[in-house]
């Protein structure tokens, strides 16, 4: 035999799976709700969903490049982060804000940590919560969906949660869940959020298991949390409400900021939701989910040091 | 019984292109390197030198040492060279390599053997040569005879066959369905072992329905059907999945209670009780995505690699790899010089676009390796400490209980070495404790 072989350790295949394929699998997912806020929110939102995506793409190749690393653009993971964090934000926000946040997300919390696998907590949400505390004002400011603006007074317009903390007049159930209400670009319609879900859980990418348990704690708190007493609530109002679709489908299951282990997992997911109906019902913020999935992103090394799996054969199996 | 399952495992494509392919009989090759080292424990010394004539079946390698077996020329012919070569890793191995006559004629030391006790049996069955046919080559008269302590309640005969391409098992299971009941019921007879049970995957339905036709007339020999997935066939793995024992830490099977032999070694026992022929002789599947005639070839132990792809009708495309054994654990050999040893059950040749090795990625902590690993532990924490050169914590995350099953390095989507970098770190600890 004339030609020269490859030799290396075993295993000699793998699969079909990549890092670029799964990132472009939940860009995928995530078409649903962008259109949605597109089509709820006028051609604004289509303005800022690019200039946050090509921002962050063009931020991370930039300092990639001043930190004389490879160029990691190819791994859409920049897109993603872009993506989730233009689907955060309110359809009024103005746009210089939005490259603000993708500077934030991109460079701040994931490039300077050491990129892709590297971040603590989730970069589109961390960016989120910089804009909120940088710019309040401009980041709460909602408008009505364009499906019910001309009734409406367009100036601003209160969240299904807003409208709950201030004592406003609450959307029906059926509104919530297409979209027909006020809120940022990607969290008002739960419905392309879970036709979104539904693809990654058939691809694959994620698995049921921080979805179903984040909601269904926050469902079960949310009746047991009732505004008349001790299981009076309304678990699917809250539900619909804010972002926790967004968040427990597309944000809590993000792998670098999740834990290994499947007991871990299902400590974090109990975790968000018990985090999120806490800061909506005692604080005086009328959201809650952003902040309990960074707090329980931080908390993700020690959960994960706790759950170690049993030894094979160990004391326990005889 | 209750039917436990192991945790983790992955579902590489099956590939079993060569079910249905009869074993077709390849001759006398050009020559036969038959390396002093084939199986687990101390190498043999050559008891020939060059020039000397041997015959088919003679004892031309053996060894003093308990964990050690003789090794026999699989043809008669010339030695025309005693050597250490490279066979496989970076460790040389005195090889005996023989120019065949042609003639095949028999030893006159090849005659069945007077089995009437427990220790007549083992010494027959160390003198036949007989190392685990499932790839793991050890002893079996070693594994035959475990400490008097350890109660022995279960013979598992292992015809899993879990990794793709091989077929070679499943056409034992066909092709020698009674050699296998026969041998099961010799080892059980002389090691006293109460009960068999035979494990084989549910892709090879008419195996089952074979074995399970021909231990009617037994009493205590069960047929299973075990769900199809990777690595079933793992001794650890199969004895948790039919007993629901898990083998502790640095332990054997025999410490729950349990043998394990391949189906292709039990039925070896068989013949050789009647024949007295030794283990000169091994079915390889050979295919891949290079080679032109995926088929079952019975291989004299020696040949060279080369000459069995010729024999099956070479190649299709240029092979960019060549692997000794099954995808997920085989050997990736450097030469097709290599010959074909006692342990060596497929032979397989990938094209570029299959053998290529892929790039690394960073790892993006998705969990996938955690998930998959039967032995429950954490390849992407054991990977970041061996790749950080951090050997001193390392034995806190079970390192040794890794049984390079291949399945983290598989299912990363970053294509990381995981299993080169666990293999990496049980090596640093095995040097640690040297010393």
């Amino acid at each position: 035999m004339e030609n020269m072989l490859y030799v290396s350790s075993s295993p000699h295949i793998r699969s079909e799976v990549t890092t670029q394929r799964l990132m472009l699998d939940v860009i995928i997912a995530l078409i649903p709700a962008a259109f949605a806020g597109i089509y709820f929110f006028g051609l604004r939102a289509a303005l800022l969903i690019a200039v946050t995506v090509i921002s962050s793409v063009v931020f991370e190749y930039l300092i990639r490049k001043m930190l004389k690393r490879n160029t990691t653009i190819g791994d859409l993971s920049a897109v993603v982060t872009g993506l989730i964090l233009a689907l955060n934000l309110p359809s009024t926000l103005p746009v210089w804000m939005a490259v603000v946040g993708s500077f934030f997300a991109i460079v701040i919390v994931k490039q300077l940590f050491g990129g892709l696998g590297y971040n603590f907590v989730n970069p589109a949400l961390a960016a989120r919560a910089f804009l909120i505390v940088s710019y309040g004002a401009r980041m709460t400011s909602w408008t009505p969906p364009l499906t019910v603006a001309n009734d409406i007074d367009a100036l601003s317009y209160a969240t299904p949660l807003g409208a709950l903390k201030e004592g406003g007049q609450l959307p029906n159930l059926l509104d919530m869940f297409i979209g027909n209400i006020g809120g940022s670009l990607g969290e008002t319609s739960a419905l392309a959020l879970i036709i979104g879900g539904i693809y990654l859980l058939a691809r694959g990418v994620i698995t049921w298991h921080i979805p179903v348990i984040y909601i269904g704690t926050v469902g079960l708190l949310a009746w047991i949390m009732g505004p008349y007493g001790i299981f009076t609530g309304n678990p699917l109002f809250h539900i619909l409400a804010g972002g926790l679709m967004l968040g427990a489908i597309f944000m809590a299951t993000d792998y670098t900021t999740s834990p290994m282990t499947k007991k871990g997992v299902v400590i974090y997911a109990i975790g968000c939701g018990v985090l999120t109906m806490l800061f909506r019902m005692y604080t005086n913020m009328p959201e809650g989910v952003s902040y309990a999935i960074l707090l329980m992103n931080v908390s993700v090394p020690i959960i994960d040091r706790c759950t170690k799996p049993a030894r094979f054969g160990g004391k326990a199996h005889v | 019984m209750k039917f436990q399952g192991f945790r983790g495992g992955v579902h590489p494509p099956q590939a079993k292109n060569t079910m249905e392919c009869a074993t077709a009989r390849m001759g006398i090759p050009e020559k036969v390197v038959i390396p002093m080292q084939q199986h687990i424990g101390a190498p043999c010394q050559a008891m020939v030198k060059k020039g000397d004539t041997v015959k088919m079946g003679q004892v031309i390698g053996n060894s003093d040492a308990y964990v050690s077996v003789p090794i026999h020329s699989s043809v008669s012919g010339t030695v025309t060279a005693v050597s250490e070569q490279i066979i496989s890793g970076s460790r040389p191995v005195v090889c005996i390599e023989i120019k065949p006559d042609g003639l095949q004629e028999i030893s006159e030391d090849v005659k069945p053997p007077v089995v009437d006790s427990k220790e007549s049996f083992l010494k027959a069955i160390r003198n036949s040569g007989l190392t685990g046919l499932g790839g793991a080559g050890f002893p079996t008269h070693v594994k035959l005879n475990p400490p008097k302590d350890a109660k022995i309640d279960t013979l598992i005969i292992n015809g899993a066959e879990c990794e793709p391409y091989i077929t070679s098992d499943y056409r034992e299971c066909m092709e020698n369905t009674e050699s296998i009941i026969e041998g099961i019921e010799h080892v059980l007879k002389w090691t006293g072992i109460p009960k068999a049970l035979i494990g084989v995957e549910d892709n090879k339905p008419e195996a089952i329905k074979k074995l399970k036709k021909a231990v009617e007339k037994t009493s205590n020999i069960s047929v299973h059907g075990l769900k199809t997935l990777y690595p079933q066939g793992a001794e650890k793995m199969l004895i948790k999945t039919l007993t629901g024992r898990e083998v502790p830490p640095g332990k054997l099977p025999s410490d729950v209670g349990c043998l394990v032999m391949n189906v292709a070694s039990v039925a070896f026992v068989a013949e050789y009780l009647k024949t007295g022929m030794p283990l000169i002789k091994k079915r390889v599947t050979v295919d891949g995505s290079s080679v032109r005639t995926p088929m079952n070839i019975e291989v004299l132990i020696g040949t060279p690699v080369g000459e069995v792809f010729k024999f099956s009708g070479g190649f299709v495309s240029e092979p960019a790899k060549i692997i000794m054994g099954g995808p997920m654990m085989g050997i990736s050999l450097y030469s097709d010089e290599i010959p074909v040893m006692k342990y060596t059950n497929a032979l397989l040749a990938l094209n570029e676009k299959d053998g290529k090795i892929p790039e690394e990625n960073v790892c993006i902590r998705c969990g996938r390796c955690v998930s998959v690993c039967p032995m429950n532990l954490l390849p992407f924490d054991i990977d970041r400490l061996v790749k950080a050169n951090q050997y001193d914590i390392l034995d806190k995350y079970n390192v040794m209980d890794c049984i390079e099953c291949g399945c983290c390095a598989y299912t990363c989507p970053a294509k990381r070495m995981l299993t080169q970098s666990i293999r990496l770190g049980k090596d640093a600890l095995r040097r640690k404790a040297k010393k």
